[in-house]
């Protein structure tokens, strides 16, 4: 049981961390933030607390010198500045290796306490972990001893019991048990909460008082201890004596669970909440624990398998509902698919995580590269909250950190340059986050210097990435930072400018199924966009026809569907754009990209989809409809094929082909390049 | 029939430490995350003792404790506070705020099944 129980701490552990370094870092352009000051300290507490419990002594200890100074500071005695702040990141991370139990050889944890100590003015820091507070075992008499109690105040109201009292007493040893009724008011005052009699009685020699101390350890009384002297003992015989079992009853009559319901609460009215928790219920209503269950990821992938199953599954009864004409058969499909449909949506929204778990990671990332480059910068985040699949975001931490470095290496400027360029000494970099349709746009912008497209085509014509007199736009210069082997910076430093980032970003992205995008105004800055949708495993699909063939363009991609003009239905060298309402869009055959035999029949469509900005018209013989899609992976054999991002399982069995639009998009660009180069010569 | 004990805490493994601790000696164990839960859990079914940590998010211990003691049926159940912290100050403010007892962590399970015993028999 204490193995299930420390894996439980564990991940408990990492929550809090999660949870305390989200707290120093709001501090520290918070740190008069009490709310957050006092959630720090929970957090701390409660490692420390359950740390304590599962036998991480040290980790307690460790911890507990750290809550010290934050109790300080809750208390106003110390306040929050960079030196606690460096400090307890610092110790912050030296948690974990703390519960995996790994040694410190380099003395990083005595440094760390050491200076946490410094900021407590050199006062004495309490000792370690408290243990339980040991009673003090006072030497008792030789002969018998004399105990006599009685409960105080409101220990009945409170849920006392003085009948456990007095079988643990006996248990002890105690003999001539007796009740003082002395005090027991007349039936008319007497308060059927407050306990009017104590007790008497003799206990052996050999009981401490650590032992009776330990007995009323719950209960609200006042006990003395004595040496019993020779006339107390007649004393003793003299009172009623009081048979045990009886005692019992007349205390249960005033225990807790008796009816007896008095107007007395009324007293002490409501309780008015502290203005201090109402701050704490507003900062923390986000990261309530209440109704989540921890679910382990496989097993959500593995629901997620079975939903796609099932919405496949679904497909083909659908379809032989519609073949059989059964009305019944029909009803039931119909009544399946909603149900799929339901149980689809469900499992997608289980799989979604806000970009807030990422986000910690990144602010920790941007507070030390700006010490480390002596680049003061603001870090500003929105959308924290914004959703993606799990999956997604698990891939996005890798490429962002890479955007983030560039960012603060490579775009912004150190301070003295700001200043000379007459922007504020601190530079801004922001992380944006927010939905776009069935997409989740990620902004990294920064207010640096920005990219100059010259320069960058210098280099880029220098590494022998393109020729002296290839025509680029200015879009197109920026994507050249993401061709492997492509790095500006002037000096390699340990951060970035190896040139190994930004192509690795891509080919992430693309992973993705997700689009990156450069925009940057030299001496203003740059942002970096990143387009990703919103999951992976299954998407709502536009089901198309090819030379018999079916395919699949995902609906999110898809904005339109228009006929193709008879007097375009011939493929031409120079003339494949389209006048969709006075904007030209270009368009590809997919009969022609797939070298289909054969020509197609009358009335051919075109599906205008967009990737990015850009917008493209694929041709298709028919259109089928739209379906759910569960995208299944290719084999790697088939990884090298670019048009087409997955497969999937038709409603009557069959496979069908689900097209890349992005790199659709790409091709119909290099077409139209083309095109436009025949067109040229042709004027030429 | 078993005794219900309610527990207070926003640490699951703590939780989950007395859940099983007490399931395991026969009693009946109900979980609260923070003093609000709490608060929800008690008034919602006879408790017959209630374990609860003292530093909890949206309501604490003492708040938690409180307010129970407003409502009737929150008036005469016993109730132990646990916490790290053993100073007398607290323990007096738990007192007062209607706690039977104070238990410091760490304890082990004979404790912390000892100290049930003593509260509910």
């Amino acid at each position: 049981m204490m193995d299930d129980m420390t894996a439980i701490f564990r991940e408990e552990v990492r929550d809090l961390l999660e949870s305390l370094e989200r707290g120093l870092l709001d501090l520290k352009s918070r740190p008069d933030d009490m709310g957050l000051v006092n959630q720090v300290f929970r957090d701390l507490h409660t490692v420390k607390g359950s740390g304590a419990m599962f036998g991480f002594t040290e980790l307690s200890a460790f911890i507990h010198e750290f809550e010290t100074v934050f109790d300080k500071v809750r208390s106003g005695h110390l306040a929050v500045g960079p030196d606690l702040l460096r400090l307890a990141l610092a110790a912050k991370d030296e948690i974990p290796g703390l519960v995996e139990g790994e040694a410190d050889p380099e003395g990083r944890r005595v440094a760390i306490l050491s200076g946490l100590h410094g900021l407590l003015g050199g006062a004495p820091v309490a000792e370690a972990v408290a243990e339980m507070a040991p009673a003090e075992a006072g030497p008792t008499g030789d002969g018998a001893l004399r105990l006599t109690f009685r409960l105080t105040g409101a220990a009945l109201a409170l849920g006392a019991r003085p009948d456990l009292v007095l079988d643990e007493l006996r248990g002890l040893g105690a003999v001539e048990i007796a009740a003082d009724l002395a005090d027991v008011p007349p039936l008319d005052r007497l308060d059927v909460e407050a306990c009017a009699f104590g007790w008497k009685m003799v206990l052996p020699a050999s009981v401490t008082a650590a032992q009776v101390e330990e007995v009323f350890l719950f209960v609200d009384a006042d006990w003395s201890l004595d040496a019993v002297a020779a006339e107390t003992v007649e004393t003793v015989v003299d009172v009623v004596a009081v048979p045990v079992p009886e005692a019992a009853p007349a205390a249960k009559a005033a225990s807790p669970k008796a009816p007896v319901e008095r107007p007395v609460a009324k007293v002490e009215a409501k309780v008015e909440p502290k203005a201090e928790t109402k701050t704490e219920a507003k900062t923390e209503a986000k990261s309530e624990a209440g109704a989540t269950i921890r679910v382990p990821a496989e097993r959500l992938d593995a629901l997620m398998d079975s939903v796609g199953e099932l919405v496949i599954a679904e497909a083909r009864l659908a379809q032989l509902a519609r073949d059989l004409r059964d009305p019944a058969l029909i009803a039931t499909a119909e009544q399946i698919t909603r149900l799929a449909g339901g149980l689809r949506d469900a499992t997608m929204t289980m799989r979604m995580v806000p970009m807030r778990s990422l986000v910690g990671r990144f602010r920790r990332l941007v507070l030390d590269l700006s010490d480390k480059l002596g680049k003061p910068v603001e870090f500003r985040v929105t959308g924290e909250d914004t959703e993606l699949d799990k999956t997604v975001i698990e891939k996005l931490a890798d490429p962002l950190v890479h955007v983030l470095r560039n960012a603060l290496d490579h775009g912004m400027e150190m301070p003295e340059a700001r200043v000379a360029a007459g922007k504020s000494r601190e530079g801004l970099v922001e992380l944006v986050a927010e939905h776009a349709g069935a997409e989740v746009l990620i902004k990294v912008r920064d207010d640096g210097k920005g990219m100059d497209p010259a320069k960058l085509r210098e280099k880029a014509i220098a590494k022998g990435l393109i020729l002296p007199e290839t025509q680029m736009t200015e879009a197109q210069i920026f994507a050249l930072i993401f061709e492997p082997g492509f790095s500006t910076a002037e000096a390699v430093t340990d951060l970035s400018g190896r040139g190994v980032g930004m192509d690795v970003v891509r080919r992430t992205i693309d992973a993705l199924r997700g689009t990156i995008q450069i925009e940057s105004a030299l001496g203003r800055g740059t942002t970096v966009t990143l387009r990703l949708p919103l999951t992976l495993a299954i998407i709502e699909g536009l089901q198309i026809e090819v030379a018999g063939e079916q395919y699949i363009l995902p609906m999110p991609n898809v904005q339109e569907i228009v006929e193709l003009p008879p007097e375009k239905a011939e493929p031409s060298r120079t003339e494949d754009f389209l006048d969709v309402r006075g904007g030209f869009v270009p368009f590809l055959r997919l009969r022609q990209l797939f070298d289909c035999a054969g020509t197609p029949g009358a009335g051919q469509n075109v599906v205008i989809v967009r990737a990015g900005e850009a917008r493209v018209g694929i041709v298709v013989d028919r259109i089928i409809g739209t379906n759910q899609t569960v995208i299944k992976q290719m084999s790697k054999l088939h990884a090298g094929v670019r048009a087409l991002s997955g497969a999937t399982l038709l409603g009557n069995g069959s496979i069908a082909l689900i097209l890349d639009v992005g790199h659709l998009v790409g091709m119909s660009r290099q077409q139209g390049d083309a095109a436009q180069a025949v067109r040229q010569e042709v004027l030429a | 029939m078993p005794k219900t004990v309610l527990t207070v805490d926003d640490s699951p493994s703590i939780r989950r430490m007395i859940a099983m601790t007490l399931q395991e000696a026969g009693y009946d164990v109900v979980e609260a995350v923070d003093g609000q839960d709490g608060l929800t859990k008690a008034l919602a079914q006879p408790i017959d003792a209630i374990i609860t940590d003292q530093n909890m998010p949206n309501l604490d211990g003492l708040g938690f404790i409180r307010a129970l003691r407003q409502h009737p049926q929150g008036k005469g159940v016993p109730i132990v506070v646990l916490s790290t912290d053993s100073e007398e100050g607290l323990k007096q403010q738990a007192r007062d705020a209607g706690a039977l007892g104070w238990m410091v962590k760490p304890f082990t399970q004979d404790k912390l099944l000892a100290v049930i015993k003593k509260v509910v028999g």
